[in-house]
């Protein structure tokens, strides 16, 4: 088992034919992910090919959902086309909709986020490395050869610290990792990831990795006292990193004084995650939790 | 860091964008010296002299003065101009006419990334203490949450000036004005526009006395008279130094100087710094350098230019997971910056390969077996040994 991507997704891409969308095309077919093909408006009715796969470039995400049965798709778009690119796939309802993208405007992801509302796709993203369920499939751009499958769930905003984290347990292994990115405004949250892992047999215990800014670390923790039974340990970047500067009044008002690393500390720890100081601290604790299991 | 994705303005400039989008402001005279501030104020009469750095508190610090004459705005402005405020110096001051004030409302919208949308914070009372006011009496700082799909039309201005509680005769301008800075928030991709105070003057006119405004730099794209607004002459000079190699750095006040990729890891760099400092006489990061998925020989030879260059550098640690990028590509970009940079490279740099290609990385380093070069294993170790480094070297 794993959350959100597994063996039997159909995965499409968005931006297939792009330097970084077909770098990442190969990669992910290599990891062992079923790629059926990909969207470019000005390419369609092409293929590209990548070893001895040939897949074919369809007008519209719909196109590509009717002809192929996808139910995921990689977004590799720049960011002037993102918010298109998104609003289109999600008109076409894709299920899962992962977005690499760095730099879309926040308030293009503001508008993408409140049209998703309602409707049928599940958003990773943007700015994020994507999902990762090892020996099954990868949506996104984790090197696929860092840890294989095992009884982790990892969710993290940062690529590299997803990585690292990957490394430190690479003896144990993940269900699934998903890297949710650290835009100001994402799709998929902690939270989201949380309860999906809970829900998943297969995942035994849980890694959570946050970073300064927001206070999706602080919602987490008042989550997982409520409704996690599995062992939580975490993980936050950013406690020498100096304060942002504060423009006017406004942030002072809603901030509230959320988003330092010693705060989401604090709030984890208050509801019983274990924090490590570095990424190797973490991974420690997390290796008691698992050889006690 | 990550989340500094915007660029702020400064008063006049946040007040150039209101008039550009017809909010009722009055734009004033910016002046560089005391001399052009009292030929503005020969010009604007009785003027309020007005410090411009991208910090709030400026009237508390002194740096808002009322000038009833040329001569005052003068004096005001030789105090002024050169004073510290929040550590940014003011190399310019506003000068603007002063305004009969009848009342003081505040006004904003904003990005609200915890709910995923924006928000729109009105009071109608106004004024410095806004915040002071947003504790005591929360009631009288209405919130009003904004659909980004749906946006303010002239039906939720009405529902806006209605909820603050503008007074009658102003409504249909507090609409019109609600409307306009809502054009200023989407038309020019801000993640704030306060107007701090929003006034009534004599005769019930309203107008933005102030301004501030946060603009998205991933959207400058499609905004190109925004590369005006950046200021590059308050920047440090290794943080403008970097920029002009495109290099996300930010100065920080230590001995140990960071290279990573990532801006995650990076920040983690720091902090693991930081703690091997404490059993090192306190040393601490000198810098954030996310060099990114790309290290190329190019890149390295830039961040560590831009980090040997600045003189609180002790020791350097190069700190690199290896994931999309290969370990031997940042090993040879580390080999190739030292001989670029020859003699310039005089401190030691402590360096943590993993992750991709990591034996082929390691293997290319200790082959060129460059004397500033150390090889550590693991993460907590370099940074021991950098800290370390950086606290005898500092001796």
């Amino acid at each position: 088992m794993s959350i959100f991507l597994n063996k039997d997704s159909k995965v499409i891409v968005q931006g297939i034919t792009g330097g970084e969308g077909s770098k990442h095309t190969a990669l992910m077919l290599k990891a062992g992910t079923n790629v059926v093909g990909g969207v470019n408006a000005r390419k369609a009715g092409t293929t590209v090919t990548h070893g001895d796969v040939e897949l074919p470039v369809f007008g519209t995400v719909a196109e590509a959902i009717e002809k192929t049965g996808a139910d995921v798709s990689v977004v590799f778009v720049p960011p002037a086309f993102t918010k298109d690119a998104v609003v289109e796939a999600i008109d076409a309802e894709i299920g899962l909709l992962v977005i690499i993208t760095e730099g879309v405007p926040v308030q293009d992801s503001a508008e993408f986020w409140a049209y998703a509302q309602g409707r049928k796709t599940r958003i990773i993203g943007p700015n994020c490395p994507g999902i990762i369920t090892p020996g099954e499939a990868l949506a996104g751009i984790t090197p696929a050869t860092i840890a294989g499958k095992g009884p982790v769930g990892l969710v993290s905003k940062s690529g590299t610290l997803t990585y690292q984290m990957m490394f430190e347990l690479r003896d144990f292994g993940f269900t699934t990792a998903i890297g949710i990115g650290g835009d100001p405004i994402i799709g998929t949250t902690h939270i989201d990831a949380l309860e999906a892992f809970e829900a998943d047999p297969e995942t035994k215990a849980i890694v959570m990795i946050g970073e300064i800014g927001g206070d999706a670390e602080e919602k987490a923790a008042a989550y997982i006292k409520e409704h996690v039974t599995k062992p939580v340990v975490g993980y936050v970047a950013g406690f020498t990193a100096p304060e942002g500067k504060t423009m006017g009044h406004a942030g002072a008002i809603v901030a509230d004084g959320a988003g330092t690393a010693q705060g989401k500390k604090e709030a984890l720890e208050a509801a019983g995650v274990k924090v490590g100081k570095t990424p190797s601290e973490t991974a420690a604790l997390m290796r008691e939790i698992l050889q006690a299991l | 860091m990550r989340t500094d994705i915007t660029v702020d303005l400064m008063e006049y400039q946040a007040k150039e964008l209101f008039a550009k989008h017809e909010v009722p402001v009055t734009l004033g005279i910016v002046a560089s010296t005391p001399e052009e501030a009292k030929a503005a104020a020969e010009k604007l009469g009785v003027v309020v002299v007005k410090a411009q750095v991208k910090a709030g508190g400026r009237g508390k610090a002194g740096g808002v003065k009322l000038a009833k004459t040329p001569d005052e705005a003068f004096e005001h402005a030789t105090a002024i101009l050169g004073m510290e405020i929040k550590g940014l110096t003011v190399n310019r001051v506003l000068i603007a006419p002063a305004a009969s004030i009848e009342e003081e409302y505040y006004f904003s919208f904003l990005l609200d990334r915890a709910n995923r949308r924006y928000l729109c914070i009105a009071s109608v009372e106004g004024g410095v203490e806004i915040e002071e006011v947003a504790k005591t009496n929360p009631d009288a700082v209405k919130q009003i949450a904004i659909d980004p799909g749906t946006g303010v039309d002239e039906a939720k201005a009405r529902e806006i000036v209605a909820e603050a509680g503008f007074p009658a005769p102003l409504t249909d301008q507090a609409v019109q004005t609600v409307l306009t800075l809502w054009k200023v928030f989407v038309e020019e991709d801000a993640t704030l526009v306060e107007v701090n105070p929003l006034a009534r003057l004599a005769g019930d006119k309203l107008e933005a006395l102030d301004g501030k405004v946060s603009l998205d730099d991933n959207a400058d794209f499609r905004h190109e008279d925004h590369a005006q607004f950046e200021d590059k002459a308050a920047a440090d000079p290794l943080e403008a130094k970097a920029k002009a190699k495109g290099l996300n750095y930010v100065k920080l006040d230590g001995a140990v100087g960071i290279i990573g990729n990532g801006a995650g890891l990076v920040m983690s760099t720091l902090d693991v710094v930081a703690y091997a400092g404490e059993k090192h006489g306190g040393v601490k990061p000198a810098n954030f350098l996310d060099i990114g998925g790309g290290a190329s020989a190019q890149v390295m030879a830039d961040g560590l230019d831009v980090i040997l260059g600045d003189e609180q550098v002790k020791s350097v640690f190069v700190n690199v997971f290896g994931g999309i990028t290969s370990c031997d590509a940042v090993a040879n970009g580390i080999v190739g910056a030292l001989e670029l940079l020859g003699d310039t490279a005089t401190k030691p740099l402590v360096v943590r390969l993993d992750g991709n290609a990591v034996d082929e990385g390691r293997a290319i380093l200790n082959a060129a077996n460059h004397p500033l070069v150390t090889l550590v294993d693991t993460m907590d170790g370099a940074a021991d040994r950098a800290a370390e480094l950086a606290n005898t070297q500092g001796a």
